[in-house]
């Protein structure tokens, strides 16, 4: 026979005190283990964001990032001609990149932050579908021209619109800002790839990289196959995507690893707190529980109870966590990507998922909690409780 | 004291409490011993950096080369004692995965300006001898089992698709923050072996200013002898390069301390809520106490003690054992070159605990010190 859920609410109320503390403890782990993982989930969507499934990336066999990566002038002909590579009216679909870094003052504390610079052609556009440029035009090829990133336009000095931006001792012009749809394009300044190339006194014709659109999606493989077979063309191919999602690997370990620390050490502290909040119910309620028993529930129906009455403790706190962090959803920070060196935008994603998880998280430490302590008060002898009394 | 038996039977008479409390104190500080590790390892890098050097990058960009000739113009600057170059190798060690910093060093010049890194004496020369010679930070060769005269091949540098390094000796640090993870060969070799249009470069310099010379103006000078020439330099005290990384990571690290500080403190306020509760529970104990001739004083003590007892021995768990975790390791796979217990975490942890531990006894201590033996007794 159950106990009635009324009772272990009033129970719960006339505890309010402890009640309060156990469910602040969960609600703060609950958090905390919300916001990390919707931190790493939102650096990661940004930056698989940025890759196309149907596009392809070139670089130098063995390069760890596209800055130390180098394709020659040859390899781009050899990729041009290759029947895997997308056409339209004007050629192949294939845009050749040079990719440098520089330091510009950010907005906020006026200091130097890393921002990647891209060099690209007239073609970038019509590769790289997410990216459309919402103000000003796109650069021309052979001017001094740039387009800001929308997140760089914001995130520094000196990059807005009609600006001028010094970079490796020469003036560029910010033409136009584009909207990368929250990808990290969206943190990088665009220029001609020719005029990047010799401003930075490198050799002409190698680019970092090329991003090719596939003429269809599985043509990968072929590519590859070409790739492998033509030994002019040592280059390593991965699905755009697929680059992007490792490059976020790093940075989302280092979160997920430290966050998940820090949650466990937390998930073991609010567990205890549970525990020293349950087993202080269960003893302030010796004679209520020997009283239950004598009325003829059994010993299951009161550790069911029990655990009911700390797993609803321990749901308000995760709701309560949850609660706490959903503001964040959208909250654009940035960091440093420690695989590219360069300073990244990306916004917090707290996802139907991670707040599920939290929940799950809450329910598991609300049974951890509460069922040593059910099962002290089921296994009360009756007859001394009540002679408490 | 007499009174221990009677402190250990208060302690023991709960025992499940005790060692619940104890349990939350214990995770409470190893939490922020924790966190301040963390921090210590995000500022380790502007810790360790030389507060007597300057760092010289390429102006436009510090992906961009210098000339290796630049070295000796940078020596004619007055007050830079000593000058020495270094180039980024950023090779694969069997796995992409197994991220270390990797630096082409001037063989002849790198120890004097890097002091901190201590290499015996005979393993240096033996390193000069060679030149397929290396050095490896103590942490990078214990992480991968390497030994003095190993064969270490990198390979899928942007020098070059294979390398092969004899490891001819092993540095320590002089401080407990030096990075222990970076591996050194000659920059000799890679210039012979490298590609020709790299011939000659080099990716920085590192100079060390003599001592009473003023920083900013040696920079300056630095920087003014290269201006308007092919490849103009940026000079930069180490500690501000630093620091300008640091900051970019800015958001991470602050969001994490305040995270952790916002547990840190609800774990206290359960912890002391939960011993304030115990001694709340036994008021009319206090009471037979003061009756049978304890002093305001003696109740007062014993009370705070028992707090104090529980935040000791939970307090000292925790910093225990995150000296056993910090010992382990970097808990993030090569993110931190150095990750270890700073002495002052211990001591404010320990601090922390106690301060806790006390202020939880003390309200109940002076309800109890003050209480009227007759009221609390009739609520027997």
């Amino acid at each position: 026979m159950a106990i009635p859920l009324i009772y272990n609410l009033e129970s719960v109320r006339a505890r309010w005190r402890t009640t309060v503390v156990a469910v602040l403890g969960i609600a703060g782990t609950v958090g905390v283990f919300v916001a990390m993982l919707a931190l790493a989930t939102g650096f990661e969507a940004t930056l698989v964001a940025s890759g196309d499934p149907g596009n392809a990336i070139v670089r130098r066999k063995g390069a760890s990032s596209e800055l130390d990566s180098a394709v020659t002038l040859n390899q781009l002909r050899a990729l041009e001609d290759s029947s895997e590579v997308a056409r339209d009216g004007e050629g192949p679909l294939i845009s050749p990149e040079v990719v440098v870094i520089t330091s510009l003052p950010l907005r906020k504390t006026g200091s130097d932050a890393s921002v990647q610079v891209r060099g690209v052609e007239q073609r970038a556009l019509q590769v790289h579908r997410g990216v459309r440029v919402v103000e000003g035009r796109f650069l021309q090829a052979g001017l001094y021209e740039m387009v800001a990133g929308r997140n760089a336009a914001g995130a520094y000095t000196g990059v807005g619109l009609g600006d001028e931006v010094k970079l490796g001792g020469t003036r560029w012009r910010v033409v136009g800002v584009m909207d990368a749809g929250g990808s990290a394009f969206d943190s990088e300044l665009w220029c001609d790839a020719d005029l990047l190339n010799s401003t930075y006194e490198r050799p002409a014709g190698v680019h970092q990289s090329v991003v090719l659109r596939l003429a269809a999606s599985e043509k990968l493989s072929a590519l590859q196959a070409r790739m492998d077979g033509d030994p002019r063309l040592q280059c390593q191919v991965e699905r755009e995507t697929e680059y992007y999602a490792k490059s976020s690997r790093m940075m989302t370990g280092f979160i997920l690893s430290l966050g998940s620390i820090v949650a466990a050490v937390m998930g073991l502290g609010a567990v205890f707190a549970a525990l020293n909040t349950m087993y202080a119910a269960v003893a302030e309620r010796t004679r209520e529980i020997a009283t239950l028993r004598a009325l003829g529930f059994g010993g299951g129906s009161v550790v069911v109870s029990f655990v009911l009455e700390s797993l609803f403790v321990s749901l308000v706190g995760g709701l309560l966590g949850c609660l706490a962090v959903l503001p964040l959803n959208g909250l654009t920070t940035a960091t440093l990507n420690f695989q590219t060196f360069s300073h990244l935008s990306f916004a917090f994603q707290v996802t139907p998922l991670l707040l599920g998880l939290g929940l799950g998280f809450a329910l598991l430490m609300g049974l951890t909690g509460g069922l040593p302590p059910a099962i002290r008060a089921a296994r009360l002898p009756v007859a001394v409780a009540l002679r408490d009394l | 004291m007499k009174f221990w038996p009677l402190l250990f039977a208060n302690l023991g008479r709960r025992k499940l409490r005790t060692a619940l409390t104890a349990g939350s104190f214990a995770v409470a500080i190893f939490l922020f011993c924790l966190l301040l590790a963390i921090r210590a390892g995000f500022q380790q890098g502007v810790e360790a950096a030389g507060a007597d050097r300057l760092l010289v990058i390429n102006k436009f960009s510090f992906i961009q080369p210098l000339p290796v000739a630049h070295r000796d113009r940078i020596l004619q600057v007055p007050g830079v004692e000593e000058a020495t170059f270094a180039s980024w190798f950023g090779g694969i060690y069997q796995d992409p995965k197994n991220m270390f910093p990797q630096f082409a060093i001037d063989h002849r010049t790198y120890r004097d300006v890097f002091s901190e890194f201590l290499v015996p004496e005979a393993e240096w020369q033996a390193f000069a001898a060679d030149k397929m010679g290396a050095i490896a930070g103590e942490g990078i060769a214990r992480r991968f089992g390497w030994k003095v005269g190993d064969r270490i091949p990198i390979k899928d540098s942007p020098y070059g698709s294979y390398f092969e390094f004899n490891l001819r000796g092993i540095y320590t640090g002089a401080r407990p923050h030096d990075d222990l993870t970076q591996f050194w060969f000659r920059w000799d070799y890679l210039d012979e072996k490298g590609p020709v249009e790299m011939k000659g470069r080099v990716g920085w310099y590192t100079a060390r200013v003599k001592p009473g010379a003023a920083m900013a103006v040696v920079a300056r000078d630095i920087d003014a002898r290269f201006a308007n020439s092919a490849f103009e330099t940026r000079t930069q005290s180490e500690q501000a390069w630093m620091a300008s990384w640091l900051e970019q990571m800015g958001n991470i690290e602050l969001l994490m301390l305040v995270i952790g500080s916002v547990v840190l403190f609800t774990l206290l306020l359960v912890t002391g809520n939960t011993m304030a509760m115990s001694v709340r529970e036994r008021t009319s104990e206090l009471a037979v106490l003061k009756t049978i001739g304890f002093g305001d004083g003696a109740v007062l003590v014993l009370v705070l003690a028992e707090g104090a007892l529980i935040a000791a021995v939970g307090g000292g768990a925790g910093i225990l054992l995150a000296k056993l975790f910090t010992l382990g390791g970097d808990p993030t796979g090569g993110f931190f070159p150095a990750f270890r217990l700073p002495g002052s975490a211990v001591v404010a942890g320990a601090g922390i605990a106690l301060a806790v531990g006390l202020l939880a006894g003390l309200i109940p201590a002076l309800t109890a010190m003050r209480l009227h033996v007759v009221q609390a007794l009739r609520r027997l």
